[in-house]
């Protein structure tokens, strides 16, 4: 501890402790753009109509290509440049909102594929109309499939909100820093970040254990739900795979 | 600040520097990919043997590097060595963090890959009284490698990408080439976008390569 | 296995005379699930066993038990009088782990319903996998061997070819020459047709036949095709809810059963 530093850690706790509503604010805000340009750009690539899938490929393809640090830099020092100036916030969200977007989307495409033709031939058969259709078949047999991919995206977005301290957002990574040079200790408080990241995180992890229970559930999959001992199944390690001692 | 303009004489001058960092981003993504596949694999069969206490610890460490934020790794490792002591320059520190990172979602792919071999393969092993090393090197690796190869493909490219991060650890790769030239010459609009058309440039090509490659492996 | 059933088993050991399977009162049970229920079976050298009887009887469980796929739960089993799951410390049993079942299953081979060859190995190579790393063979010698199983299945012409380019009953009859490569004196075969298209079942039945009548091995078939146990068998047993119910010479068991079980069983399957 240096001398003459009489405040330590301890007295700037509540401070970083104020930037977890931040941070999930952040990152609530974000996961809400995940999902709407997850499902346009994910549609939008499965279109049959060409004018709608090379554009959304491209989209998808342009976030893909870099890393979210580097779109936020770009969005925060060349935007303005363009005569646009986001806010901060605004830029943030909207980066990370698109940048999960198109790696959602691709999710998105798959699940929507993988309901079978049928369901839709189905349903047309039946003179059932296209958003009866899109909404009350295809939609709940697609969505258990996206679920364990946005329980990813929503731990992604906690994450990267920690890259929103770098353009000036007084969050939880951004305080931690600062307390940091503050104390010029050395890395403790981004262990005990670190630490309160996690907690989030596990929290996150069950909610979305709860939602795969609901989404399975509303998609009529009963039997997935059902936490049962594992199937006598096909794969997994057996035990006498390991050297034992006896 | 100036509107907009594009300076090519200046895009070019500034070329040379943003490719010296690129070397760094390159020496970054394969020592972090190697630290990242072996550590991986290790944490993988540590799990997979399911030893008391070990394999719940190793859990632990694996739902820890996934569930909190690289930047934080890398500032903790950059912050607290130094104050024990050890002195590691910024790319290696980088390294070490993007490897345990990505080491933890490749010992997901490991163990995806071998709980995907099926249960016949393992058993005709048994019957057949192969010691436990052929077992697993010449059965079961090999068929969990088919479905982890693409994948763990796709984690060197964003390794790749994700390398920018280490400009926040002094590192001098594109990214904080990009910057350092932005903030001397007031000029943003051509280092960022030059440097997201190297990544780009990087990453697309690489990625229709690991496409080409999964589905020849599946095929 | 409790205390008392230890001391119970070295008091009075089974008769392992002469046998090359012995299982003593085995019993293995899934919680509460009993799949196999006190089975006592003897197989001799050179025997050939036929196991039929409803699914969900216990009968690939048997094999898997044969094979030290699966722990009994009660019971001993020993293979050419060696315990699978038990060593011998000072003239008491005591139950033993991994290693030893290790070393009791070698005299044993087994054919499986879904093949289970090395999908990225050519037959060649399924075979001399098993030929240099359990047998030691050099790599002349395994070549030379392998080469001579998978002419005996009538395969030479497919010594390089990958599973994924063979028909079932090509790979089948792989299986079986991998299985023979380690010359094992008890062969077991689980419904290894179950799995195979109409048309290829006989040249895999024609194998197993040649093998019956040509080598001294003792075998054990779990399998539907009734007419071809009648064939081959010394000895039919009737299996249901893991009790055996019937068992005698095929011409007894599947022409005049005594047990209803039995009977039903036979109508069911020759109705279809």
């Amino acid at each position: 501890m240096p001398l003459g530093d009489a405040a330590t850690l301890k007295d700037y706790l509540p401070l970083l402790l104020q930037g977890i509503p931040i941070t999930l604010e952040l990152t609530f805000s974000s996961i809400i753009l995940v999902v709407i340009s997850g499902f346009v750009l994910g549609l939008g690539r499965s279109s049959k109509v060409r004018g709608i899938r090379w554009p959304s490929a491209f989209v998808v393809e342009f976030f893909r290509g870099s890393s979210a640090i580097v779109q936020l830099f770009w969005a925060f020092y060349v935007l303005p440049f363009f005569g646009i100036e986001l806010p901060p916030y605004v830029a943030g969200v909207l980066v990370l909102g698109l940048n999960g977007g198109a790696y959602f989307s691709e999710v998105v495409r798959a699940s929507f594929a993988s309901v079978p033709k049928g369901q839709t031939e189905a349903a047309a058969a039946l003179d059932l109309s296209a958003w009866f259709r899109l909404t009350r078949v295809v939609l709940p047999q697609a969505l258990p499939l996206m679920v364990p991919a946005f329980g990813n995206a929503l731990i992604d977005m906690l994450k990267f909100t920690a890259l929103l301290s770098l353009i000036t957002i007084n969050e939880l990574a951004y305080r931690a820093d600062a307390i940091r040079s503050v104390l010029t200790e050395g890395g403790e408080v981004y262990g005990l970040t670190l630490l309160i990241y996690f907690v989030l995180s596990l929290i996150f992890s069950f909610g979305v254990q709860r939602l795969e229970y609901l989404a399975n559930r509303w998609a009529g999959r009963g039997e997935l739900t059902r936490r049962g001992p594992g199937r006598k199944g096909k794969s997994g390690v057996p035990r006498w795979a390991f050297p034992s001692r006896s | 600040m100036t509107g907009f303009s594009w300076d090519w004489q200046f895009a070019l001058q500034i070329l040379p520097q943003l490719l010296q960092g690129l070397q760094f981003t390159l020496e970054a993504t394969f020592f972090g990919s190697l630290l990242a596949f072996v550590l991986g694999l290790v944490w993988a069969v540590i799990r997979l043997a399911e030893v008391p206490i070990f394999s719940q610890a190793i859990r632990l460490v694996v739902e820890f590097l996934r569930g909190t934020p690289l930047l934080l790794q890398l500032y903790f490792l950059f912050y607290v060595f130094p104050n024990y002591g050890i002195t590691i320059p910024a790319l290696q520190t980088g390294i070490i963090g993007l490897g345990l990172y990505y080491s933890a979602y490749a010992s997901e792919v490991y163990r995806a890959g071998i709980e995907g071999v099926p249960r016949g393969q393992w058993e005709a092993s048994l019957v057949l009284g192969l010691p436990l090393r052929r077992m697993w090197g010449r059965v079961v690796v090999p068929q969990a490698m088919r479905f982890a190869t693409p994948v763990l493909g796709n984690f060197v490219i964003s390794m790749f990408k994700e390398s920018a991060i280490l400009s926040t650890i002094t590192v001098l790769e594109v990214i904080g080439q990009a910057n350092i030239i932005g903030a001397a010459t007031a000029r943003y609009i051509e280092p960022f976008t030059l440097a997201g058309l190297i990544f780009l440039a990087i990453s697309y090509p690489a990625s229709r390569v690991i496409r080409l490659v999964e589905a020849r492996l599946s095929g | 296995m409790g205390d008392s059933e230890v001391a119970e088993l070295a008091a009075n050991p089974p008769s392992t005379v002469d046998t090359v399977l012995t299982m003593h009162d085995v019993t293995i049970a899934y919680g509460e699930r009993v799949v196999v229920d006190s089975l006592n079976l003897a197989v001799k050298p050179a025997e050939k066993v036929a196991i039929i009887g409803p699914s969900g009887s216990g009968k690939t469980t048997v094999l898997r038990l044969a094979i030290g796929l699966e722990r009994p739960s009660a019971g001993s089993i020993l293979i050419d009088g060696r315990y699978m799951w038990h060593i011998e410390r000072a003239g008491v049993l005591v139950p033993a782990g991994e290693r030893q079942a290790r070393r009791a299953r070698r005299p044993v081979g087994m054919v499986f319903q879904q093949f289970n060859l090395f999908p990225h190995m050519t037959a060649r190579q399924n075979l001399t996998e098993p030929l240099i790393h359990v047998l030691s063979l050099g790599k002349e010698e395994a070549n030379h061997r392998a080469t001579d199983l998978l002419s005996r299945v009538g395969l030479a012409t497919h010594l390089d070819h990958r599973p994924a380019q063979m028909s079932g009953g090509q790979q089948q009859r792989v299986a079986i020459a991998r299985s023979l490569a380690l010359r094992p004196k008890l062969m077991l075969f689980d419904e290894v047709t179950s799995a195979l298209d109409p048309e290829l079942v006989g040249e895999v039945l024609q194998v197993i036949r040649e093998l019956a009548h040509t080598t001294s091995m003792a075998m054990i078939l779990v399998t539907h095709e009734i007419s071809f146990a009648a064939d081959i068998a010394d000895r039919v047993i009737v299996l249901d809810h893991g009790k055996i119910v019937e068992e005698g010479p095929p011409s007894i068991v599947l022409r005049e059963p005594r047990s209803p079980r039995t009977q039903q069983f036979l109508r069911a399957i020759l109705e279809r």
